[in-house]
């Protein structure tokens, strides 16, 4: 075929961009060399739109071993262990093809964390769908969540914590975020750079097929009305496969054969191979008739952009192919030499014995396009003044109960019941908490995960959202008695072309990174995930933030369901009854407006160390951070856990109950106090100067609060506990 | 005791297992799929996981694979032979228990705690357990246990069944039944009740930070039958 600039259109490149590729190689691109270059230069593999402004966040820590750019981000936790972590989007395909499309994203994450020698400990989702009366709704989320506890049930490492809204931006475009932890001695990480000259360059694991060609430019791009013919570019997983690659890599890298591994992932060889040389500034031969394949007659263009799952490429030091060979084979996975490193400082590819491409390899790597887009700053909404008298016909108990089963709210159970969270045997807080916990295998040591993102604030401000995220997963790491470390971000937006899609962005980016920096919270690994949009429909922003910290002795690990009558409750920070964006206003007066809750990063700070303070001091026995829903469904959730009521007290100088028991305000944390150690907790509060309420005391078997409520636990518990499995039933 | 556990590929509790019979005094070994032989044994465990991704059906190929014959010499001369999850699978198929497990009746994937009830315990696991009742973990696609009525008989007959789901006060019926198995059972002995076959984990429950800790007993009890 004849390479044209519509033939370079077709494959996802602009105009513009056709032109520069002919003018930087002078010459046309053959139809193999095209391929390569629209894999490189597509959004999702060149961060072209997102670049310019990823590169301000905050990345750099004491505990930071390795930041974004590498397969994964690195954490050190000390005793030479070192936490590898990643949080990855899988929306595209998985909106075409629900079980594969989240199968693959789960496979994906894992590989990368294996990439670098580490064993991988724990997964964690966040699933965003349409409204749960979009028609398409229910099959994603039964397909989603099919294909994320197939893939990772059967590599059994366990799925600890998730996340999973509603809305309706997400009817055309759903969002899975597959997040991995990895656990490695922090002396042998691998890395993906390659070094020396004439190093063979080998490929493991499955056979390269044609499916997913074009996955890469598929994610790259909008939906419209023929997406059903898209479903050959979705990859299809064989998590039996990815064990054996997983066992096998970890096997060989106990020793020093390996100089550089990468994981074939979007873009499969085509990006591995160049990027492992980009790093290390070398050139690369790949001989294509040496390539494992499934189906025959595969040209070198389909194999370059087959995205078939569960292979790897290595530049092994030379005369250990043998060695590694008997591993792959012990494994019965593929093994073989494709190529070599050269100092050519070009991707040189040999097919049939016929050179059938030649690239430098900076015009794929460094000349990448980089776009500064235009963008619009949003604007904080003006604060809704709220009709108090309206409130009075709202009897408390049936908000509270209405809020309990909203679809963001309501346990998850269904979900989560079917992945395993408990092989390994080291899960020590499954889903449902603040955050996901897993034992440091054989140590005292405890790593603490949670997923987070809250796309309705980040609608409606950017910029506050950014920063309100960070700060969630902040709190819920704090909450479970952990000290928050570092964060990977999965930054899920529309279309980058429209300013306010791409102003949503930067402003997130911007939020994100301020209260990072502030947080000393930094972010070490990542994806960007544009164009989810469908037919000029765009999501809500929604950046995923997946935090992980450390709990030094896993005995001091908090949970939140409420534990010994008698005991105390407190809500520690200061609340002013922000209603705007709150779930109490969307669902009780149908009000969408006004902007999200002030984010006050120095209280944030404060409070989190002083909760922290307390749960190291042993002093407290439950905690649980207050956000969707206010303080009143928080405190719920503690009682329908820990199958205790609550007394409340009779607040002095509430200025209006509604605002305060369901107002959004930051920085809050519930907490339960044994009797004898409430002096020392109200000195440690008094010495961090950080407000806090008597809220009442743990009795019985209901919440009670003055003469408005008086609901029986397991009423609320019925409430809480059963939305999502009625809905899938129905 | 000594005792070995197989790993098949795909097996991923081998390492869970091997830290549970180590942690309560069992000399183990892991022993390799394609071996030709297993080390000197008192016990054989054939553990959880995805043996050959459960293509074909579940533990239909590692009952075929290099090592069974072994595992199956070993049973019929009276070892003890346990088969977790994928491992009761792996035994239905090897023919050394009967019956078959099929997909759950909701179809869903099930990970939980669940209590079981002990209903034989004139055999080398369960013999002086100080409980009728455990709770124990389940985690699987495929535990829904199925045979004809004459096998049922049988088991019934030979006390062959071996634990049944049940409620926490030890109540045997349909909403105690995570998975549609037959007459609630969660695992079953052949004739000689050397060979254990069960879907929940024990080596999930051995301690009180994990989901509890009733896998401890189960593994102390076959300890102490051993002396």
């Amino acid at each position: 075929m004849e390479v044209t600039e519509a033939v370079a259109i077709d494959h996802g490149l602009k105009k513009e961009e056709f032109s520069k590729i002919c003018e930087l190689l002078k010459r046309t691109p053959n139809l193999t060399e095209l391929a390569i270059f629209s894999a490189m230069w597509n959004e999702h593999c060149s961060y072209k739109s997102s670049r310019k402004h990823l590169k301000k966040m905050h990345t750099k820590g004491k505990q930071v071993i390795q930041g974004p750019g590498e397969n994964a981000g690195v954490i050190d936790i000390g005793d030479d262990d070192a936490i590898v972590f990643k949080i990855e989007s899988h929306n595209h395909p998985s909106f075409i093809e629900p079980y594969q499309g989240a199968a693959t994203g789960v496979g994906g994450i894992m590989r990368d964390v294996f990439t670098m020698g580490a064993r991988p400990i724990a997964n964690l989702n966040s699933i965003h769908f349409g409204s749960p009366q979009h028609k398409k709704t229910r099959n994603l989320l039964r397909g989603v969540v099919k294909g994320i506890g197939g893939y990772g049930n059967c590599i059994g490492v366990p799925t600890i914590a998730g996340q999973t809204t509603f809305d309706e931006s997400y009817n055309g475009n759903i969002l899975v975020n597959a997040m991995t932890l990895g656990l490695v001695n922090k002396n042998k990480i691998f890395y993906s750079k390659a070094a020396g000259l004439d190093k063979p360059v080998i490929y493991v694991g499955s056979k390269t097929g044609r499916d997913g060609i074009h996955g890469a430019s598929m994610a790259s791009a909008t939906f419209d009305d023929k997406i059903e013919e898209k479903k050959p570019t979705v990859q299809v997983g064989d998590p039996f496969t990815e064990k054996l690659l997983l066992e096998a890599c970890l096997e060989l890298m106990a020793d020093n054969s390996i100089i550089a591994i990468q994981d074939m992932g979007a873009a499969g060889l085509t990006s591995s191979s160049v990027e492992m040389a980009s790093k290390g500034n070398l050139g690369i031969e790949l001989n294509l008739s040496e390539v494992p394949c499934r189906e025959e007659k595969m040209t070198p263009y389909e194999i370059m952009l087959s995205e078939s799952q569960e292979r790897m490429l290595i530049v092994l030091e030379k005369g250990k192919e043998e060695h590694a060979k008997k591993i792959f084979d012990k494994w019965n996975l593929d093994f073989a030499v494709i190529g070599k490193t050269t100092n050519s400082k070009k991707i040189e590819l040999i097919f049939d014995n016929k050179k059938v491409a030649e690239i430098p390899i900076d015009l794929l790597a460094e000349n990448a396009p980089i776009y500064d887009r235009p963008w619009k700053k949003t604007k904080l909404p003006q604060k809704l003044k709220f009709d108090k008298d309206e409130f009075k016909s709202l009897k408390l108990s049936d908000c509270l109960k209405k809020i309990l089963s909203n679809s963001n709210i309501s346990d998850k159970k269904w979900i989560w019941d079917q992945y395993d969270h408990t092989v390994m045997g080291d899960t020590i807080q499954k889903p449902g908490g603040d955050a996901g916990v897993v034992r440091v295998h054989g140590s005292n040591k405890a790593v603490a995960a949670a997923v987070d993102s809250s796309a309705l604030y980040c609608f409606s401000h950017p910029l506050t959202g950014g920063k309100q995220i960070v700060c969630e997963s902040y709190r819920n790491l704090i909450s479970v008695g952990a000290k928050p470390i570092a964060i990977t971000n999965c930054l899920n937006f529309g279309n980058p072309e429209k300013e306010k899609n791409m102003g949503e962005f930067v402003e997130c980016v911007e939020g994100i990174t301020e209260a990072s920096k502030y947080l000393d919270f930094p972010v070490v690994s990542g994806n960007v995930s544009f164009y989810n949009e469908t037919k000029d429909k765009g999501i809500k922003p929604t950046p995923t933030i997946g935090g992980v910290g450390l709990i030094s002795d896993y005995q001091q690990m908090l949970t939140m369901d409420f534990k010994t009558e008698g005991n105390l409750v407190y809500v520690i920070g200061k609340t002013d009854g922000h209603l705007d964006q709150s779930i109490f206003a969307r669902e009780l007066l149908n009000e969408k407006k006004g902007p999200p809750p002030t984010v006050n990063l120095f209280n944030e700070k404060n409070i989190g160390e002083t909760v922290l303070d307390l749960s190291r001091k042993n002093l407290i026995v439950s905690c649980h951070d207050v956000s969707l829903g206010g303080i009143l469904t928080a405190v719920s959730k503690m009682c329908i856990k820990g199958k205790k009521g609550i007394k409340i007290n009779a607040l002095k100088g509430l200025t209006n109950k509604y605002q305060y028991f369901f107002g959004e305000d930051q920085a809050r944390y519930i907490i339960e106090i044994p009797k004898a150690s409430l002096k020392k907790v109200i000195e440690i509060l008094n010495k961090y100067s950080v407000h806090f309420d008597d809220l009442g005391i743990i009795d019985g078997n209901s919440i009670k609060y003055n003469a408005d409520i008086n609901l029986p636990i397991e009423e609320l518990a019925d409430a809480h506990k059963y939305w999502l499995k009625k809905y899938m039933d129905s | 005791m000594r005792s070995s556990v197989i790993i098949f590929p795909g097996s991923n509790c081998d390492r869970d297992m091997d830290v549970a019979l180590k942690k309560f005094g069992f000399k183990n070994q892991m022993v390799w799929h394609n071996d030709q032989s297993i080390p000197k044994s008192d016990l054989i465990v054939l553990p959880g996981g995805f043996s050959y991704g459960d293509y074909l059906r579940c533990g239909s190929i590692a009952s075929k694979s290099k090592i069974i014959k072994s595992v199956i010499d070993f049973a019929n001369s009276g070892g003890l032979v346990l088969g977790i999850c994928n491992g009761f699978q792996i035994l239905t198929e090897t023919g050394l228990l009967k019956g078959i497990l099929q997909q759950n009746k909701f179809l869903n994937f099930i990970c939980s705690n669940v209590y079981i009830k002990v209903k034989d315990k004139q055999n080398k696991y369960f013999k002086d357990l100080k409980k009728d009742v455990l709770e124990l973990h389940i985690a699987h696609n495929e535990g829904n246990y199925f045979c004809s009525d004459d096998e049922l008989k049988s088991l019934e007959d030979n006390n062959q069944i071996a634990v049944t789901y049940c409620g926490e006060d030890g109540t045997e019926n349909e909403t105690t039944n995570p998975n549609g198995a037959i007459k609630n059972i969660a695992g079953i002995f052949n004739k000689n009740k050397n060979v254990l076959g069960m879907m929940p984990h024990p080596e999930r429950m051995i301690d009180k930070y994990l989901s509890g800790e009733d896998g401890s007993l189960f593994f102390k009890n076959i300890l102490d039958n051993f002396k």
